[in-house]
């Protein structure tokens, strides 16, 4: 087997005496399309923060795409992609602008970035709207895109953290069809969601209950081992369980 | 009689330019949970506004519990209770700062209406020295619909309370919906979680500034007549890719691990779709008949509405 993109092996963090991710245990495939779920406060944004070289750990291991989480944690960010509904473009520059700046930020060269911005407004279909304040787009089309400059640098792993509240049922698919494209172009997504229905959508999938990883197994597997019909039981039942909420 | 009465509200922005909503018309019945249900840019804040009289449509009118939204704008400020989408707190005041402020501009007390909120704010109230900006989403959220009710609104705006919130949060917010529903508190919600629909008495769902269908969720789903199948093979990826190729297939959409699938032709649909895909050399394939979701009846509404 490849080597995995992420590992972690009893990875922790502490804040005080507060555990907020308690050895948690993983390994991520190339081309994995991996669902990392939780309630909120369960730990998950902690874990990512860690994992995309923001954070270190208190103890335990983890490298991503091969680097060090302690010591690497500088390459790590260079090998990444990141995509946030909360922060992804400049809202005042226009699509073309956003494209060169995050390109730019990731080290493309002046002929590559020209290449790669005219391929990215060709695929995602925004000729007429390449020279638009990003903030006059559709919430839908401000994601597309977000995805698209979080790949621009052809990351070996990009990180999406909750990225498609709020579209409607067809954009959400849309987006969803790139999120496979890329996949099947050899890059690992690894993605939070409070869509249940999206974590079908995933080969794999964890559940954070109180800093832990409480399952992890394909949707199928989960599905069986919590003997329920979708994945929205499976969660329930075991964040029910959580002692540790945010409110 | 109707509590909310919405005809033919209109709104623009942008001198025009923009169309947030377009001839909008409901009713909503006195007692009754009421979700608009769309995703976002659908022109559900926009409505929230006109009818808690924060914004003045460009035409048409509406009546909140018998009151103008334009002449009769006190009387209604008075009677509802809003929590918008976007948390609106004071951050810099405590938990019960904001409680008490609220209570104070509406002319009553905490202690009055304790029993109003009791059942949500006794979650919160361990905290109740702590500024509302240091607050997580659930607590936050829990003390946002406290403050909107303080006042013993007879209508309640909710905006969006569950976007963002894990499913576990979602299913005790609507709970408590629920509970003050059964204490006779008219709710308008609106959501983009289309699962979130099952919980309402009647929904309309809104696209673009229109109501595209506007019923019980049983009677919105029994409309959806066309044949629709639950596919999946071993390649899902090719899967995807090729029930997206012939022209007999109309729609073909991922519902987690499986595509649903509509055709033009409505005879032997599943035999047509497992001969095509054996042809393409797929292995375990199945093919079922199913009935719509809402999310499939949401995309049917769209794709006859583009």
């Amino acid at each position: 087997m490849a080597q995995p993109v992420i590992h972690t092996h009893q990875l922790t963090r502490k804040f005080g005496d507060f555990v907020a991710v308690n050895a948690i245990s993983f390994d991520v495939q190339p081309g994995e399309i991996f669902g990392f779920l939780g309630a909120n406060g369960a730990g998950k944004t902690t874990a990512m923060r860690i994992l995309c070289g923001l954070l270190s750990p208190t103890s335990g291991e983890a490298t991503v795409a091969g680097f060090d989480v302690y010591r690497q944690n500088e390459e790590i960010k260079k090998h990444i992609g990141y995509m946030s509904q909360k922060f992804s473009l400049y809202e005042n520059l226009t699509v073309r602008e956003n494209i060169q700046f995050f390109g730019g930020i990731y080290g493309l060269s002046r002929q590559e970035l020209k290449e790669k911005t005219n391929n990215l407004i060709e695929r995602v279909g925004l000729h007429d709207e390449a020279d638009k304040l990003v903030g006059s787009l559709p919430l839908g089309w401000k994601q597309k895109i977000s995805f698209s400059v979080a790949i621009l640098h052809r990351p070996k792993i990009v990180f999406l953290d909750e990225p498609t509240g709020g579209v409607d049922p067809i954009t959400r698919r849309q987006f969803w069809d790139m999120i496979y494209d890329a996949a099947h172009e050899g890059i690992t997504l690894f993605v939070t969601t409070h869509y249940m229905d999206e974590a079908e959508y995933c080969d794999r999938v964890s559940i954070m209950v109180d800093g832990a990883i409480a399952a992890l197994d394909t949707p199928a597997g989960l599905k069986k081992q919590f003997n329920a019909t979708n994945m929205d039981e499976v969660f329930l039942q075991l964040a029910r369980g959580a002692k540790r909420s945010d409110g | 009689m109707a509590t909310v009465h919405v005809e033919n509200i209109k709104k623009t922005y942008e001198k025009g330019t923009v169309t947030a909503l377009e001839n909008v018309s409901f009713d909503v019945k006195s007692g009754e949970l009421f979700g608009l249900i769309g995703p976002d840019g659908a022109g559900k804040t926009s409505l929230f506004r006109v009818l808690t009289t924060l914004l003045l449509p460009d035409e048409g009118q509406a009546q909140v519990a018998g009151f103008d939204v334009v002449k009769d704008f006190w009387e209604i400020r008075r009677i509802v209770g809003y929590m918008p989408g976007k948390f609106s707190l004071y951050q810099d005041l405590s938990i019960e700062e904001n409680l008490n402020f609220f209570a104070t501009v509406f002319n009553t007390t905490l202690a009055k209406n304790y029993h109003l909120i009791e059942e949500i704010y006794v979650q919160i109230e361990p905290f109740k020295k702590r500024l509302a900006g240091k607050l997580s989403g659930g607590m936050k959220q829990k003390l946002a619909l406290c403050c909107a009710l303080i006042h013993e609104p007879k209508v309640l705006f909710l905006d969006e309370p569950t976007t963002g919130v894990d499913p576990v949060s979602r299913k005790e917010f609507w709970d408590m919906l629920d509970r003050l529903k059964s204490r006779g508190i008219t709710i308008v919600v609106s959501t983009p979680y289309m699962d979130e629909a099952s919980r309402c008495d009647r929904i309309a769902l809104i696209q673009k500034g229109k109501i595209l269908e506007l019923d019980t969720l049983d009677k919105i789903l029994g409309r959806y007549t066309q044949n629709l199948y639950a596919v999946d093979a071993d390649n899902r990826y090719q899967l995807m890719k090729d029930l997206r190729m012939p022209a007999e297939i109309e729609s073909s959409f991922a519902f987690g691990e499986e595509q649903h699938v509509t055709l033009r032709t409505q005879e032997n649909g599943e035999r047509y779709l497992t001969n095509y895909l054996t042809e393409r050399g797929h292995t375990s394939i199945t093919v079922r008949p199913i009935l719509p979701n809402i999310e499939d009846t949401f995309i049917k509404l769209m794709l006859e509405n583009q």
